[in-house]
């Protein structure tokens, strides 16, 4: 039995090792996406267009401004003098947002009451709009604070004392990277699994595999045992660039983080193994990986947060692995989770990987032509 | 015969071509001189590698030469691709039939491509359509055509603008022997009535007796151009039919094939062919044949015999005795039936693939499945090795059925399936401790058997080379080593000598009787007639059922009459299809 | 015959076949259509990055009349569901649970320090592991804490006067609702996936069938050959972008602020560059598995993350930035989202629909070049 599970498996790696074609799936789309996913995918606001429009030109608007060329989420591309040029700065997307400041900013302010100040923002892209809107209240709120203290204005009679936990810069390439752990394993386990049967039923091999006096079960561990040792360590390698290249901190026991990552890579070898026994050939099995892929990774909460979609879709999460590893992966990275709070997380995982396989023992014995 | 003003269908001058795969650079035409006579019917042969593919793929303008000159019909195919491939027709190895379209629908895009009016269309269409005999199924998608017909369609695509020098690259491979004969008999037909050229590759050596002249290839160099007979005529006198009634025919060809005196052995009909090696009486005193004696006749050499001389010139080390498998199961040879087959049928859908199949095999026999390509006999076969469900009756093999047998009873059966089907990226050696593994030999047992696969099949030079880069006899030899790993007392083979020069399929056979003598039991399928002859009994398929069953002689002398005194099995195959066509067509 | 009339009728003849194939190839069907609306049901449901009861605890170390009213400030708000806890280490707890996202914290001394010295703090915890999500839900507390201060103001028959006061006013999707500008951008990637990965797998499948190699014998010119593919295809990708459009219309309500007709120029332009890219493909990959692959990763992937489809394009690296002007879904989504948000903003549009036109001269000028009836 170990006898014939240590043979399939060292095979089947070294099939995959010695494939240029495989090589390339295992090195170059994760390279490719670490890359891409570790800095493209930001929602951070940095260096956003705004136009000046200064009506007021006195001292108090020109401290504001101030702060506004001091920020480093924004840059002025332009100084504006009237109305009509507002609508083709933000239609032509040369600005995101207009700062208009009343002709009577200063006058006001400097007599006690409150000077306004507009802001003009393009909502196409709601998001970016949302951050922009928030920079800027941020920065007159400052500025607040410090007119009203250095006038002995009164403030207001509360204040917000704001600390965000974990992720104090409230940087999002802290969230992004860890996300991308789970994402590349998942892709390359899928990969690995799902087209295994696939190529070999091409091959022919699979007939061959199956006339020898291996059993069944002893095919899909031998099988396995490839996904889940190259998912392991692609998953430490992109741990360690994470730590070490992007400075994420790893807050939490390792232990816990492999614990699961072993689970998830159960989990998803398990699904890769039911794509694979139900592909006939490799271009179904990339096929059937693509079509689960992609739903799991939209509906995993890698990019946008699960409790933002509608109820029904949020239940559908649920038969996620994803959704779970990327909820270890942050809890550990971030938040210094050790095994007793991700106890939730593991049991689901364990559960899908386990009816996944058992599916797949399953599906394999039934399409076995 | 050649006329004289008219211009050589093909010509070529100091033709070169190579392909680099990686750092290996192939050498596949290597300063070809030919010309081929416009009206007739040339042949182009050779084994796996010569050049055919390319030199057809160069001359229809697919492949750009590195050296040399090549003029079609007169023109020059590197500077005028596109007037060359309007007045030729090529139909390349794998037509590529639209399996999605209907056999209208190819029709019509062919003639859209080929620039074929309207009007002319109607005329040209029933035509063609009677000449292959597809006018009945013009709204049948190509897909579901069997082999012989798609290949009749390809030929009507290729056909559809009346061409005036015809390309065919192996047009017959896997065809059956009816829609053979078909094929070659349209190709004859268009040459004597329509006058056109062809040039046709082909793997079949009897074909190319029916060429009007014959190019012979081989790794890329010219070896011979000529008349069929020009090639067999300097044989004369070497060849003989040799019997001997107390020694049983595969036998008497292995010592035969061991006698210095003999180049060539090989079995044919009831008999066994011998080339000498020189002309002069042929002495086979050495044989003890016992007081019956050995029979010998003198035969006229054919255009195999020529082949293989030939070619055992080029490369002496086929000649070279492969040594003799030492197999340590050996087994008397008694009549108990190891494999039981009772009105067997397989379903796919509504379709029939395999319908009340019966037969039995006994130990130690050579066990042959005959028919051509969706006959049936794949799903037969892998059903018995329990790859695929029976949807009706019962198989047994060695008692089990493998399908719900336990592990174990498969560790007494080799399988070799029809392609090439080991792990062509893993290296030989890497391949052969795989499959010692699975089938769990271990320790000394398993270092011995490796050692017996790499010398017995003469692949220690290739060892740490990736399988799949083998050349194509030595893959045939690795798939075989890796099946008797184990020692099996049943061998399965599927199609085992499809696509394979007639040296090595020699050299296979050599194997497999060797086996046989040691009390292994073999099951082979194939749609070779000819090798039908090594069988000791057999089954010819057709359309998933069984059309005669029994042993080779017994099959042929069904129909032996005044026509035919001795049948081939071609020609009893032939008889058998249309026996039963004749039947199918009386009213139900 | 003349020449052509030879050329009309193959292509012709490969018009037909390509659109029988089409039509007879359940795959063909399913990237086509299915794909689109998986996709658009997927983001323009599953994906959204505007938060909405967001869980939030709220601890109150001593009720009174002030802390409720600050309360209900947070209840009325759609933004949160808050939750009562008796004491921070219980509320910091469940932030660690993950059971709420944030917690506002209002210490013992809050109305006190509120009615005496006027600088009564309110500790915001969040939990910024999500830093956009907790970015937006920092934004929506100021919110709800400065709706509370006016009211607090008012009820104290006084009038908060801020030195400055933010008026906004948010242009083309004033709710900033995210479906409004990620379906729109999904077109893109519809078409990419239609136009580029759709063509190339086809062409990679007529090599891998053999068929192509009885298409290249014949008198077929190589142009005509791509035509005759580009044609069906192209139909299909405009197809698959009306079917988009009519979703992203009427199942999502996205307003189309700009012209159809301008909307059906642009898209053809796209169109084009994406079948080109998918031609240049398949004349590097002849089996699918490579053809998917390169597909994937330099047309699919790219106009997913690099076009501005989700990601804001300023806001990545320089070098990033620079990457993003080779990938031709940048040019149309920007076009798209404006042609759907704002109108037929010309500036826009037609300074990247020249990028396009551009960038198709270069890939079919590429393809010509590369092209060849050969088979090597």
């Amino acid at each position: 039995m170990l006898q014939h599970i240590l043979a399939l498996a060292l095979k089947e790696l070294l099939a995959l090792l010695r494939d240029k074609r495989s090589r390339f799936v295992l090195i170059g789309p994760p390279i490719a996406q670490l890359l891409v996913f570790g800095f493209a995918a930001t929602f951070d606001l940095q260096n956003a267009s705004i136009a000046i429009y200064d009506q007021d030109q006195g001292a108090a608007a020109r401290e504001l401004i101030a702060r506004f060329e001091g920020s480093r989420n924004f840059e002025v591309v332009a100084r504006i003098d009237h109305d009509a040029q507002v609508a083709p700065l933000i239609d032509d997307r040369q600005a995101l947002l207009v700062l208009r400041i009343d002709p009577r900013f200063s006058q006001e302010i400097l007599s006690g009451g409150s000077g306004s100040v507009q802001v003009i923002l393009d909502g196409r892209n709601s998001n970016t709009a949302m951050l922009a809107l928030n920079y800027t209240r941020g920065i007159v709120t400052d500025f607040n604070d410090t007119w009203a203290a250095r006038h002995g204005r009164s403030g207001p009679p509360a204040h917000l004392e704001i600390r965000p936990w974990y992720n104090a810069n409230l940087e999002s390439r802290w969230f992004v990277v860890p996300g991308i752990v789970g994402l590349l394993t998942l892709v390359v386990t899928l990969i690995v699994t799902a087209l295994s049967v696939a190529r070999e039923r091409e091959a022919g091999t699979f007939d061959q595999l199956l006339v020898t006096p291996l059993r069944p079960v002893e095919i899909l561990i031998g099988k396995s045992i490839p996904g889940l040792l190259i998912g392991l360590l692609q998953g430490s390698l992109i741990v360690a660039i994470a730590v070490h290249g992007f400075g994420i901190p790893l807050r939490g026991s390792v232990g816990a983080l492999y614990l699961g990552m072993a689970l998830f890579l159960l989990s998803a070898v398990g699904v890769g193994l039911m794509i694979s026994s139900l592909a006939v050939t490799q271009q179904q099995g990339l096929l059937g990986a693509f079509l689960f892929m992609v739903p799991a990774i939209i509906l995993s909460g890698f990019a946008t947060p699960i409790a933002n979609m509608p109820e029904a879709v949020q239940w559908l999460t649920y038969i996620n692995p994803l959704r779970y590893f990327l909820i270890v992966l942050r809890g550990v990275f971030l938040q210094g989770d050790s095994y007793a709070l991700l106890m939730d997380q593991y049991w689901p995982m364990a559960l899908i990987g386990l009816v996944s396989l058992i599916l797949a023992g399953w599906l394999f014995r039934h399409r076995m032509y | 015969m050649v006329n004289a003003g008219s211009p050589a269908a093909l010509a070529c001058h100091g033709l070169g071509k190579t392909f680099s795969s990686g750092s290996r650079v192939i050498q596949a035409l290597d300063g070809i001189d030919l010309t081929v006579t416009p009206g007739r019917i040339t042949g182009l042969i050779g084994p796996d590698g010569a050049g055919k593919t390319t030199l057809m793929r160069l001359a229809a303008g697919l492949l750009r030469a590195d050296a040399g000159e090549l003029r079609v019909l007169d023109l020059d195919v590197s500077r005028e691709p596109l007037a060359v491939q309007s007045v030729i027709g090529y139909m390349p190895q794998r037509f590529g039939l639209y399996e999605d379209l209907s056999v209208q629908e190819n029709l019509d895009l062919y003639a859209d491509l080929q620039g074929v009016l309207a009007v002319e269309r109607r005329g040209r269409y029933a035509e063609l359509l009677h000449m292959v005999g597809l006018a009945r199924f013009t709204a049948r998608l190509a897909g579901r055509l069997s082999g012989g017909m798609k290949q009749k369609l390809g030929l009507a695509c290729t056909l559809v603008r009346p061409p005036r020098l015809l390309l065919l690259d192996e047009p017959t491979v896997g065809v059956d022997p009816v829609s053979r004969r078909e094929l070659w008999a349209i190709v004859q037909r268009l040459v004597r009535e329509e006058g056109v050229s062809v040039l046709l590759s082909t793997a079949y050596l009897d074909e190319a007796e029916r060429c009007d002249e014959v190019i012979l290839l081989h790794q890329g160099r010219l070896l011979g151009q000529g008349t069929p007979a020009s090639f067999s005529e300097p044989l004369t006198g070497r060849c003989y039919l040799v019997n001997a009634p107390t020694i049983p025919k595969r036998r008497l060809q292995m010592r035969l094939t061991a006698l210095p005196a003999v180049a060539d052995a090989i079995i044919q009909g009831e008999s066994v062919r011998v080339v000498a090696r020189a002309v002069g009486p042929l002495d086979l005193s050495s044989l003890d044949a016992g007081p019956a004696g050995v029979e010998i006749r003198p035969v006229v050499p054919n255009f195999e015999d020529a082949f293989i001389i030939r070619l055992q010139g080029e490369h002496d080390a086929t000649t070279e005795e492969s040594p003799p498998l030492p197999m340590a199961a050996t087994m008397a040879n008694d009549d108990a039936a190891v494999i039981r087959v009772d009105r067997v049928q397989r379903r796919f859908g509504e379709f029939y693939a395999v319908k009340d199949v019966s037969f039995e095999v006994r130990r130690g026999e050579i066990f042959g499945l005959l028919g051509a390509n969706g006959a049936g006999k794949s799903t037969t076969f892998r059903m018995l090795c329990g790859l695929l469900p029976a949807s009706g009756g019962q198989l047994e093999v060695a008692g089990h059925d493998l399908r719900h047998a336990a592990a174990q009873a498969r560790g007494r059966i080799g399988y070799m399936a029809q392609r090439f089907s080991l792990y062509g990226n893993l290296t030989v050696a890497q391949n052969l401790r795989f499959f010692a593994s699975a089938y769990g030999l271990t320790g000394q047992r398993r270092r011995e058997r490796i050692r017996w696969a790499l010398d017995g099949f003469d692949l220690e030079r290739y060892a740490d080379m990736a399988s799949g880069d083998l050349p194509l006899g030595y893959k045939q030899r690795l798939a075989m080593a890796a099946a008797l790993m184990h020692e099996p007392d049943i061998l399965f083979l599927d199609e085992p000598t499809s696509g394979v020069d007639p040296l090595a399929r020699r050299e296979f056979w050599h194997r497999i009787n060797l086996l046989a003598e040691q009390g292994v039991t073999v099951l082979v399928t194939t749609h070779f007639m000819d090798e039908a002859n090594y069988c000791d009994r057999l089954v010819i398929m057709a359309d998933g059922e069984v059309l005669a069953q029994g042993t080779p002689a017994e099959t042929k002398a069904r129909f032996r009459d005044a026509e035919r005194s001795d049948p081939t099995m071609e020609d009893a195959f032939i008889a058998l299809i249309e026996q039963r066509a004749q039947t199918a067509g009386e009213p139900a | 015959m003349n020449a052509r009339g030879g050329a009309l009728m193959r292509l012709r003849g490969m018009v037909r076949k390509e659109s029988l194939q089409i039509l007879r190839d359940p795959s063909s069907i399913a990237i086509a259509f299915v794909m689109p609306v998986v996709l658009l049901l997927l983001f323009g449901y599953g994906v959204s990055l505007d938060a909405q009861h967001i869980p939030l605890a709220m601890v109150i170390e001593r009720p009174d009349a002030n802390s409720a009213s600050f309360a209900a400030a947070f209840q009325q708000s759609e933004y949160f569901s808050p939750r009562r806890f008796d004491s921070i280490q219980d509320a910091e707890q469940a932030l660690r649970e993950r059971q709420v996202d944030g917690i506002v914290w209002l210490r013992g001394d809050f109305s006190r320090r509120l009615l005496a010295a006027g600088d009564a703090p309110v500790g915001v915890i969040l939990n910024g592991v999500d830093a956009n999500q907790a970015r937006i839900a920092s934004g929506y507390i100021q919110g709800a804490w400065q709706s509370w201060l006016q009211a607090y103001a008012s009820s104290h028959g006084q009038e908060l006067t801020l030195p400055a006061a933010v008026e906004q006013r948010v242009w083309f999707n004033p709710a900033l609702r995210s479906r409004n500008f990620l379906v729109p951008g999904l077109v893109a990637v519809i078409m990419t996936l239609i136009g580029a990965l759709l063509t190339a797998l086809v062409v990679a499948r007529e090599w891998e069938r053999g068929t192509m190699e009885a298409l290249m014998v014949t008198p077929i010119r190589i142009g005509e050959l791509l035509l005759g593919k580009l044609l069906p295809y192209f139909v299909l990708g405009m197809g698959g972008m009306l079917l988009s459009v009519a979703m992203a219309r009427w199942q999502f309500g996205v307003p189309l602020a700009g012209s159809f007709w301008l909307l059906l120029a642009t898209s053809t332009l796209f169109m084009l560059v994406a079948l080109g890219m998918g031609l240049l493909i398949s004349t590097v990959a002849r089996n699918q598995f490579v053809a998917g692959q390169i597909a994937i990763l330099v047309t699919f992937l790219p106009a997913f993350i690099l076009s501005g489809f989700i990601f804001d394009i300023g806001s990545m690296p320089a070098p990033i930035q620079f990457i993003t002007h080779v990938v031709p879904a940048r040019y149309f989504v920007a076009i798209l989202q404006t042609l759907f948000l704002a109108g037929d903003v010309w500036p826009v549009v037609l300074g990247n629909a020249a990028a396009l036109l551009l960038m198709m001269l270069i890939f079919f000028a590429v393809l010509g070049r590369k092209a060849r009836k050969r088979l090597e």
